[in-house]
C-alpha cells in the first residue's frame, strides 16, 4: 500500500465531564516504524490509547487507521450520534445504525489495530494456549456445523490455529508453560503472553501499553528484541506507551511526547533527548535550566 | 487439650451471645408472633429453638475458626482462587467407558422401573435438559439469566398452544418450539447484552414474570390459570390414548392391553436421546472457537473486544442457545404432564434451575447433570421435607457462593500437546 | 377528567412509596455496584412487622391511632433495620472480593431464604392488617370527584419526611460524608481511615429502613399482603432507580414518582391487569434509550 502514514490523528479531544485528558493531540505513525508515546503520570497516554483503539468515544478529533488495504474511521465505526441529515438520507440513516446496532471496539481490532492494557488483562481461567486460540477467532473456521460435526475443513483450521498458537509461544518463549493457567504465570510472563495474544489477531499495528513495567532489566532487553523481531519479520507497525527511557531511546524511530493531555514534542530520539520542554515536563524544572536525559 | 490453649473461650462467648440477641431481634417477631386474623398466638417455643440453635452454632464456629485448622480454611475462603485444572494433552477421559455404560442402564431404565419411578426420571431429565441450557448461558457466558423459566414456559405453552390453534402435533413443535425460544431470546438480549451485566439480571427476572402474567391474562389465547392440554408424541402416527378419534393407537396396533406406562416409557425414550443429543453438542461447543469466545467474555470482556469479537453477538448466541435448550424442556414437560397452565413457570422454577447450575459448576457438565438429578429427585423423595425446599435453595446459593463459587465437580481444561510452529 | 387526576394523586402516593425501596438498591448500587435482590424482600419482612407491630400494640390495649402508627414506625424501622444488617454480613461481606457473578447469585439466594423463612413461619396465606385510619378530602370535579384519603396524605408526608432526614444525613453529616467518600473510592476512603465495612453496612441498614417506612405505609394502607409482595414491587423499585440513574439518591426518588404517576395513569387509562407489562417495558426502554437514567452519570468503564 501507498500510504505511508498507517495511522494519523488530529485534533484528538477526550473529556471526563470536567476533566480534560486530551486537548488537541496531534500524530502521524509511519508504517513499519517503531513509535513511543511518552510522558508524565496522568499526562494522558493511555487514554489516547483507548481513544485509538475505540474503548473511549473521542469528544472531537479525528483517527484514521490505513490497514487491511483501507482507510478506517476510527469514530465512525464506533457508532456517532443520528444527525439530522441522516432522516432525509436513507443511505446515511442506515450506514449509522448499522455501526450504532454492531459497531464497537472490535472492528478497530479488525481493521488491523490491536493492543495490550496497562494493567494486563488475560484470560486468567484459561490456559495459555486457549487465551491465543480465543484471539484467532476471527480467523478460525467458525462454523458451528462443521464444529459440531468435526469436519477436516475444521479440523484443518484448528490444527493451523495450534501452529501459529505454538509459534507465537516460540516467539515469547512460552512453550513449557503452554499447558498452564494464564494466572498463574508470573508478571514477566503475562506481559509476554498478552504481547503474543495481541499478535495472534495478526494486525498491522500493535500498540503496548507500558510493556516493560515491572519487568527486570534482563527482562527488558529480551523484550526490546522481541519487539524489533515483530517489525523486522512481520511488518508489524509498533506503538509503545514506556516509562524507560533505555529502551525509548534504544528502539523508538519516533517519539510523540505528551503532557496534560497536549502534545510537548515530536521527533527523532535525539530531538526529544534535548528538547528542553521535554526535560522540564520530566524533571518540573524550568525551562532554561539544564538537564540532562 | 493441647490444641485448645490458643483459643479464646471468651471472646467466642461474647461472638455467641452478639450472635443470639440479634438472631432474638430478627426472629423474634416474625417467628414469635404468628398472625392470626388481626391478632395472633405466641410462639415463644420456636425462637427460643432458633435462637439457641444460633448461639450454639456461632459458639462453635467462632471456637473452630480460632483452632489451626480453621484459621487455615479461613484463609483458603478468603484466597478463593483453587482456579481449574489443565488436563495434561494425553489425558484419556473415564467417561469412555462410563458413557456405555450409563447409556446401557439408561434404556434399561422403562422396562424395568415403575411408572411412578419413571415418571420421577423424566422430570429428572427435563431437569437436565434446563440445566445444560442455563450452564451456557450461566456458567460459560458468565450472564445471569433470572427468567429462564420464560423460555421454559414458551416451549410447553408453544406445544400446547400449536396444537390447539394449528394442529401442530409435538414432532413438529420439537424443532419450532427450540427456534421460537431462541427467537425470544434474541429479542429481548439484543438490546440488554450490551449493557451492564447486572441490568441483564433484572431484566430477565422481568421477562419471566411477564410471560407468566401474559399467560395469566390473555386468557381469550392462553385460557388464563385454567391452562391448556398438551398432546402426546405419537410413534409414526400412531398415539398413545386409550382410543384414538382419528388414528390408529399404539396398543392397538401391537395388540397389547391398553397401559399408560407406555406413553411415558415413550416420552422417556425421546428424552433421554435429546438429552445425549444436546450433551454431546454442548460437549463440542465448549472445545470450538463459540465455547472459546463464551469462556473468554466471561472472564474479560475489555481483552475481548480486543480482540476482535463482537461481545453483543458471541453473548447473544450463548444466550439464545440456552433458550432454545429451554424451548425443548417446555416441550417435554407439557407433553408429560399433558396440560400446562402459568402455575408451573413462577421465579421458584428460575431459582431452581439457578440452583442447579450453581451446585453443579459453572461450566461443569457432569456437574449439571448429578445436580440436576439431586435437586429433583431427593425432593420428591423426601416429601416431608417438601416445603423446606426453597429455604434449602437460597441457603445453597449463599453457602456455595462464599464457599465453592466454582461447584462440587472442578473444572477441567483441555490440554494441548506440543507443536511446530508455523505462520501461514 | 376526574380518573384522570385521581389516578394522578394514586400515582403520587405509589411513587413516593416506590421511591423510598428505590432508595435502598440505589446507595447499595452506589457503595459496592451490586443489585441487592433481596431487597423486595426486606420490603415484604417489613409488611409483616408491621402487622405483628399492630396486633401487639392492640393486644397491650394501646388504641390511640398516632401512639399505634409511631409505634409500629419505630418498631419495624428498628427490626428491619437489623435484618439488612445481618443481611450483608451473612451474605455479602464474605464475598466483598468475589466475581459480580457470585454476588448476584449470593442476593438471589438470600432472596429465596426470606421469603421461604417468612413463609414457613408465618403461613402462606395473604395476612391484613384492620383499617386504622379513615376518612378523605374530597374534591368535585366536573361531574365526578376526586378523592384523597388520610392514609395516602399521611403516605406523602412521611415519605417526604423519610426522604428529607436522609437528604439531611447524607448532605451534612459526618456520617453522609463517608458514605459519599467511599462511594467515591472505596479504596482511597479505606486508606484515609474510614471503616468501609462498617459504611457498607450503614448503607444496607439505611436502605433497609427506608423499604421498612415503605413497609408500614402500604400494608396500613392497602391492608392485605403475603410473602410474595416483595417481588414485583422489588421489580419496580427497581426500575425507578434505574429510571432516575442508579447510585443517584435524588434520581431515586424523582424515578419512583414519575414511574408511580406514569404507572397509575396507564391502569387507570389503558389496563390494569398489564400495568406491570407497563412497568416493565419502561425498565428495557430506560436500559436501551438512556442507561444512565435521568440522573446519573454515564458510566465510563476504566480500561
Ligand atoms: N474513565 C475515566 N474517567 C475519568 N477520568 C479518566 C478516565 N480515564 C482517564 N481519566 C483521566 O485522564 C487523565 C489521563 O490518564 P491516563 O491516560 O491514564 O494517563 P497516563 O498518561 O498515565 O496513561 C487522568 O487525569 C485520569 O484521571
Ligand atoms: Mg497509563
Amino acid at each position: 500500500m501507498s500510504q505511508e502514514n498507517i495511522l494519523k490523528v488530529e485534533n484528538l479531544v477526550m473529556h471526563f465531564g470536567g476533566i480534560k485528558a486530551l486537548n488537541d493531540v496531534t500524530f502521524d505513525i509511519k508504517r513499519g516504524s517503531v513509535s513511543a508515546l511518552i510522558g508524565p503520570n496522568g499526562a494522558g497516554k493511555t487514554t489516547v490509547f483507548n481513544c485509538l483503539t475505540g474503548f473511549y468515544k473521542a469528544t472531537g478529533g479525528k483517527i484514521v487507521l490505513s490497514a487491511a488495504g483501507k482507510e478506517t474511521s476510527i469514530i465512525k465505526v464506533l457508532g456517532e450520534p443520528f444527525q439530522v441529515s441522516d432522516f432525509f438520507s436513507p443511505i446515511a440513516f442506515f450506514g449509522r445504525l448499522k455501526y450504532k446496532m454492531f459497531g464497537g471496539s472490535h472492528l478497530v481490532n479488525r481493521a488491523g489495530l490491536s493492543r495490550t492494557f496497562q494493567n494486563i488483562r488475560l484470560f486468567k481461567e484459561m490456559s495459555v494456549v486457549e487465551n491465543l486460540l480465543v484471539a484467532q477467532h476471527m480467523r478460525v473456521n467458525r462454523s458451528l456445523i462443521s464444529g459440531i460435526l468435526n469436519t477436516k475443513a475444521y479440523q484443518k483450521s484448528e490444527e493451523e490455529a495450534l501452529e501459529r498458537v505454538f509459534y507465537w509461544l516460540g516467539v515469547v518463549d512460552l512453550v513449557d508453560s503452554a499447558n498452564r493457567l494464564a494466572g498463574e504465570l508470573s508478571y514477566g510472563q503475562q506481559r509476554r503472553l498478552e504481547i503474543a495474544r495481541a499478535m495472534c489477531t495478526n494486525p498491522e499495528i500493535v500498540c503496548l501499553d507500558e510493556p516493560a513495567a515491572g519487568l527486570n532489566p534482563s527482562e527488558t532487553e529480551a523484550l526490546t528484541k522481541m519487539i524489533r523481531v515483530l517489525r523486522d519479520e512481520h511488518n508489524t507497525t509498533v506503538l509503545l506507551i514506556e516509562h524507560d527511557m533505555g529502551m525509548v531511546m534504544d528502539i523508538s524511530d519516533y517519539i510523540v511526547v505528551l503532557d496534560h493531555g497536549e502534545v510537548i514534542a515530536k521527533g527523532g530520539p535525539d530531538d526529544i533527548k534535548n528538547n528542553p520542554k521535554v526535560i522540564a515536563a520530566y524533571l518540573g524544572a524550568e525551562e532554561d535550566e539544564e538537564v540532562t536525559l | 487439650m493441647s490444641q485448645s490453649v490458643g483459643i479464646n473461650f471468651k471472646k467466642s462467648s461474647i461472638d455467641a451471645l452478639v450472635a443470639g440477641f440479634l438472631a432474638l431481634i430478627l426472629f423474634g417477631p416474625i417467628v414469635g408472633v404468628l398472625l392470626d386474623g388481626y391478632g395472633f398466638s405466641a410462639e415463644f417455643g420456636r425462637v427460643a429453638w432458633m435462637v439457641a440453635i444460633v448461639v450454639v452454632g456461632r459458639f462453635v464456629m467462632s471456637c473452630f475458626f480460632q483452632t489451626e485448622k480453621g484459621v487455615a480454611m479461613a484463609f483458603r475462603y478468603a484466597n478463593n482462587d483453587e482456579g481449574a485444572t489443565v488436563l495434561s494433552p494425553n489425558h484419556k477421559s473415564k467417561m469412555v467407558w462410563i458413557i456405555p455404560l450409563v447409556i446401557l442402564v439408561g434404556l434399561l431404565v422403562p422396562f424395568v422401573a415403575s411408572k411412578y419411578v419413571l415418571t420421577v426420571v423424566i422430570l429428572g431429565l427435563i431437569y437436565v435438559l434446563l440445566g445444560l441450557g442455563l450452564n451456557i448461558v450461566v456458567g460459560l457466558a458468565g450472564l445471569l439469566d433470572l427468567g429462564f423459566v420464560g423460555f421454559y414456559a414458551i416451549g410447553a405453552y408453544g406445544l400446547a398452544l400449536g396444537y390447539e390453534n394449528l394442529g401442530l402435533g409435538f414432532w413438529s413443535m420439537l424443532p419450532i418450539a427450540a427456534l421460537l425460544a431462541a427467537f425470544a431470546g434474541a429479542i429481548l438480549g439484543f438490546p440488554v447484552l450490551r449493557m451492564h451485566g447486572d441490568y441483564l439480571a433484572i431484566v430477565t427476572l422481568g421477562f419471566g414474570e411477564i410471560i407468566r402474567l401474559i399467560l395469566t391474562n390473555w386468557a381469550s389465547f392462553t385460557h388464563g390459570p385454567n391452562g391448556v392440554s398438551a398432546p402426546l408424541p405419537t410413534l409414526f402416527g400412531l398415539e398413545f390414548k386409550r382410543r384414538s378419534k382419528d388414528g390408529e393407537t399404539f396398543h392397538e396396533f401391537f395388540n397389547l392391553p391398553y397401559d399408560s406406562a407406555y406413553k411415558y416409557m415413550f416420552i422417556y425414550l425421546i428424552l433421554f436421546a435429546v438429552v445425549w443429543a444436546v450433551l454431546f453438542i454442548k460437549h463440542r461447543l465448549v472445545k470450538m472457537p463459540i465455547g472459546r469466545a463464551w469462556e473468554a467474555l466471561r472472564e474479560d470482556e475489555v481483552a475481548c473486544r480486543s480482540l476482535g469479537l463482537n461481545h453483543v453477538l458471541v453473548k447473544l448466541s450463548a444466550f439464545m442457545l440456552g433458550a432454545s435448550t429451554g424451548g425443548l424442556a417446555g416441550v417435554f414437560f407439557a407433553t408429560y404432564q399433558g396440560f400446562v397452565n402459568p402455575s408451573s413457570f413462577t421465579f421458584f422454577e428460575s431459582a431452581l434451575i439457578l440452583a442447579i447450575v450453581v451446585l453443579g459448576g459453572m461450566g461443569s457438565t457432569l456437574g449439571v447433570v448429578i445436580a440436576a438429578f439431586c435437586l429433583t429427585v431427593l425432593p420428591e423423595m423426601l416429601r416431608e421435607f417438601a416445603e423446606y425446599r426453597v429455604l434449602m435453595f437460597g441457603i445453597l446459593m449463599v453457602v456455595m457462593m462464599i464457599w465453592k463459587p466454582r461447584g462440587i465437580v472442578r473444572v477441567t481444561r483441555t490440554g494441548f500437546a506440543a507443536r511446530k510452529g508455523a505462520v501461514k | 377528567m376526574d380518573i384522570v387526576l385521581q389516578q394522578l394523586v394514586n400515582g403520587l402516593t405509589l411513587g413516593s412509596v416506590y421511591g423510598l425501596i428505590a432508595i435502598g438498591y440505589t446507595m447499595v448500587y452506589g457503595i459496592i455496584g451490586m443489585i441487592n435482590f433481596a431487597h423486595g424482600d426486606v420490603y415484604m419482612v417489613s409488611a409483616y412487622i408491621t402487622a405483628i407491630a399492630i396486633a401487639l400494640l392492640t393486644f397491650f390495649g394501646i388504641e390511640s391511632f398516632p401512639i399505634i402508627i409511631i409505634g409500629t414506625l419505630f418498631l419495624t424501622v428498628a427490626v428491619t433495620g437489623a435484618y439488612g444488617w445481618v443481611i450483608e454480613r451473612i451474605a455479602y461481606r464474605p464475598l466483598r472480593n468475589s466475581s459480580r457473578l457470585s454476588v448476584l447469585i449470593s442476593a438471589i439466594g438470600m432472596s429465596l431464604i426470606l421469603q421461604n423463612y417468612v413463609q414457613l413461619s408465618q403461613g402462606a396465606n395473604q395476612q391484613g392488617v384492620p383499617t386504622l385510619l379513615t376518612g378523605a378530602i374530597r374534591f368535585t370535579v366536573g361531574d365526578g370527584f376526586v378523592q384523597i384519603t388520610y392514609m395516602k396524605l399521611l403516605i406523602l408526608f412521611i415519605s417526604l419526611l423519610g426522604m428529607g432526614v436522609l437528604t439531611y444525613v447524607i448532605q451534612k453529616t459526618k456520617l453522609g460524608r463517608m458514605c459519599r467518600a467511599t462511594q467515591q473510592d472505596r479504596k482511597m476512603a479505606s486508606i484515609l481511615g474510614i471503616d468501609t465495612d462498617k459504611v457498607i453496612s450503614t448503607v444496607f441498614v439505611i436502605g433497609a429502613m427506608m423499604a421498612a417506612l415503605a413497609g408500614v405505609l402500604v400494608t396500613l394502607d392497602y391492608g392485605a399482603f403475603d410473602f410474595y409482595v416483595g417481588f414485583i414491587i422489588g421489580i419496580k423499585a427497581f426500575t425507578a432507580a434505574v429510571l432516575g440513574g442508579i447510585g443517584s439518591l435524588p434520581g431515586a426518588m424523582l424515578g419512583g414518582l414519575i414511574l408511580g404517576l406514569s404507572e397509575a395513569l396507564f391502569a387507570g387509562l389503558i389496563s390494569s391487569d398489564y400495568k406491570d407489562v407497563f412497568s416493565f417495558s419502561l425498565l428495557v426502554l430506560i436500559l436501551i434509550i438512556r442507561p444512565s437514567g435521568l440522573l446519573g452519570k454515564p458510566e465510563v468503564e476504566k480500561v
